[in-house]
């Protein structure tokens, strides 16, 4: 058996690949599942029922696709530069603390609703943004490896959001009431802070956050911005081969600032829209929003979608039915880690079906090569 | 004077930062060897669980139920290593996102919190853990006591693999070698050194010792299993590699550090001092060094001198070097 490198890859392949990584994952989790004396079927057909079909289903989907879109943009912003920004999960948090603080403040001066959303999403991408700047300069400016460093921050992040609610009297922190006394919370945002939702379904309480409409709009800007602009094109190019880049004259530091920069803010919008769609309060319990890691699970979204920024948008509604799931359904039929095994697995076959697409895997001896060979 | 402030946190410094040290030597012999694995997290959490397991349900004599117990852990923590492996080696996977998908698969919220529920492990307490292994009266001794006798015997194992370690990679023939295949295994290859064995071998003890780090947690530190256990050691153990610039000697001093300032929080509040907002500087704290290390190492020239293996992360591809 020999292996050797594709000169073009097939279309094909492109989505054959992901989408029998899909099946092998199920594949794979069930036989874990049939390992520890459950029944593959009945658990999978919950899981269809929780995430899809049952009543309010759709919606409670669409809430855990959300955010998984953004940081599955993020993401893939970033890795088509081979940029690995894998600190969406931290640049989320920020986008959620900045944004909160926006829409705390211009949410309550009386001025438009429209006005306190447009200022929550500005400092959500900001927020997000400037924390993926730390790592875009160390990168750009002292060669520093952004793998670590922005994994480093995501927890400095995560200990930020919980110091904000749980050991100060912040801003963000609700310090009236009773409950105030008895469980630290995040004041909750003004009535006029909070982002609307398109009703598509009032009986199956389908609602579509506004949110989602932002994710699909950011997926479009990516794509335009990779496949139709110069900026995109050189990105590409310094992925590829950053020393072909530099002979051809490119700027190598700006690229990789703005690229990091596009990649934190499309996470820190995610992080604005947890608070302005959902939970309405900065959510700082280790516990909570820090439990979900929809950073790392973006991670799963963006390979899983090739990077395609429209792909990543599908890709994390199917992911987000799974989370959704995994979050509703616990029981004899459905062990709690399961969806974490799946969303393992699919990754792991994926990345394996890598291989297929960039790579021939051939049966015999050399001399054949060249009979197989398309020209 | 065993109640001073420093004695304490050195030796509890010394009892946080076990399982930092496990995981960190074992994911130095991955990287030494060439090969990032971001899954010491996962790992950990498997290994946590697996451990936890064997203690509930061997019923043999104490120290042979413990023994067990670790060799379980080692041996769950090396089979996930094996599956990054795999992808990374032969597959040629980016080994960030196959380290990452080791964490998600493996970790809080995935199999190992699969196993624990399905075992039924949460909820009691180890039947046997690992205590302190001198008498009260060494124990007693003026600072030597706490720090040096008051340990159990995963901490002494811990300073023998850090020993172990360090020799082998600097006084013996296969040491040399992995630090070839690590720096460049193009070179390596050519020599007749087996790349590949290698870099499978040395990641999937890398999985061992983290798998043993997890068993710290489960049977010594907090002797009973919840979700997410460890609580981000893993992540603690990948930065203090690079903290201690790929040196074993340097990661022991490193992780007894972090130790200490993992205690430092609940320490002082229990002696009512603050310093600022302790539990965000202190937590933060290995998180924001490391960052800085990893600045410095990165500046001109100094990479090569500190220790950086020159290959880490790149796949190797005998056609195509």
């Amino acid at each position: 058996m020999r292996i050797e490198r594709r000169l073009w890859q097939p279309r094909w392949l492109v989505v054959a690949v992901p989408a029998v990584s899909l099946v092998f994952g199920f594949f794979a989790s069930g036989i874990v599942l049939l390992a520890t004396g459950h029944d593959p079927l009945s658990s999978y057909r919950q899981l269809f029922d929780a995430a899809f079909l049952s009543n309010g289903a759709l919606g409670q989907t669409l809430v855990s696709a959300t955010p998984l879109a953004f940081t599955g943009l993020a993401a893939a912003a970033a890795f088509r530069m081979r940029l690995f920004n894998i600190g969406a999960e931290g640049q989320l948090y920020m986008g959620a603390i900045t944004g909160a603080a926006a829409g705390l403040y211009f949410g309550g001066r009386g001025g438009p609703s429209a006005f306190a959303i447009a200022a929550m999403v500005v400092a959500g991408c900001a927020g997000g943004a400037l924390w993926a700047l730390i790592p875009g300069i160390l990168r750009a400016f002292f060669r520093t490896n952004e793998i670590i460093t922005s994994l480093m921050l995501n927890y400095v992040a995560g200990y930020v959001l919980t110091y904000l609610i749980f050991n100060t009297e912040s801003y963000w922190r609700q310090t009236k009431g009773f409950n105030a006394t008895v469980f630290p919370t995040g004041k909750p945002l003004p009535p006029s802070a909070v982002w609307p939702a398109a009703t598509l379904h009032s009986q199956g309480g389908i609602a579509l956050p506004l949110g989602a409409g932002l994710a699909v709009l950011a997926a479009a800007v990516v794509w335009a911005l990779y496949s139709r602009t110069r900026f995109g094109f050189e990105a590409q190019v310094l992925g590829d081969s950053p020393r072909a880049a530099r002979y051809a004259g490119m700027r190598t530091r700006r690229k990789i600032l703005a690229v990091m920069g596009i990649s934190g803010a499309i996470a820190g919008l995610g992080g604005a829209s947890q608070v302005g769609d959902f939970s309405h309060a900065l959510d700082g319990d280790p516990n909570g929003l820090q439990k979900q890691f929809y950073g790392y699970t973006g991670i799963v979204v963006a390979a899983l979608a090739r990077y395609n920024p429209f792909a990543v948008v599908v890709v994390a509604f199917l992911i987000g039915g799974l989370e959704n799931a995994g979050n509703t359904l616990q029981g004899a039929d459905f062990p709690s880690g399961l969806v974490g095994v799946m969303k393992g697995v699919i990754l792991f076959s994926a990345l394996g079906g890598e291989l297929l697409v960039r790579y021939r895997v051939r049966f015999g001896r050399r001399g054949a090569k060249a009979a197989a060979e398309p020209a | 004077m065993n109640n001073s402030l420093l004695v304490i946190l050195i030796a509890s410094g010394i009892g946080y930062g076990t399982p930092l040290l496990f995981g960190a030597l074992g994911e130095l012999l991955a990287e030494r060897s060439g090969v990032l694995n971001l899954g010491v997290e996962g790992m950990m959490l498997v290994g946590a669980v697996m451990g936890f397991w064997a203690v509930q349900r061997i019923h043999a004599n104490t120290g042979l139920t413990l023994a067990a117990a670790v060799g379980v852990a080692a041996l769950a923590g090396a089979a996930m290593a094996l599956i990054h492996a795999f992808l990374v080696i032969t597959l040629r996977a980016s080994q960030i996102v196959s380290g990452l998908a080791l964490t998600i698969f493996a970790g809080a919220a995935g199999l190992s919190s699969y196993l624990g529920n399905d075992l039924n492990l949460a909820g009691n307490p180890a039947r046997v853990t690992f205590h302190a292994v001198f008498s009260s009266h060494l124990q007693n001794l003026p600072v030597v006591g706490p720090i040096v006798f008051g340990q159990n015997v995963l901490v002494y194992a811990s300073w023998l693999c850090v020993v172990l370690v360090s020799l082998y990679l600097s006084r013996t023939r296969p040491g040399l070698n992995v630090r070839a295949v690590g720096e460049s295994p193009a070179a390596a290859d050519a020599m007749g050194i087996d790349v590949v064995a290698y870099r499978y071998a040395h990641t999937l003890v890398g999985g061992a010792f983290a798998g043993v780090a997890g068993a710290t947690f489960t049977l010594a530190i907090t002797p009973q299993w919840v979700d997410n256990i460890t609580g981000g050691a893993g992540w603690i153990a990948i930065a203090l590699v690079i903290f201690a610039f790929w040196r074993p000697v340097l990661c022991l001093v490193g992780a007894y550090f972090f130790g200490a300032l993992q205690s430092l929080s609940p320490t002082l509040q229990a002696r009512n001092i603050t310093l600022g907002p302790t539990e965000l500087w202190t937590n933060a704290m290995p998180y924001l060094m490391t960052i800085v290390v990893l600045v410095v190492v990165s500046m001109s020239g100094a990479r090569r001198r500190l220790g950086a293996p020159a290959s880490l992360g790149a796949p190797y591809l005998r056609e195509e070097r």
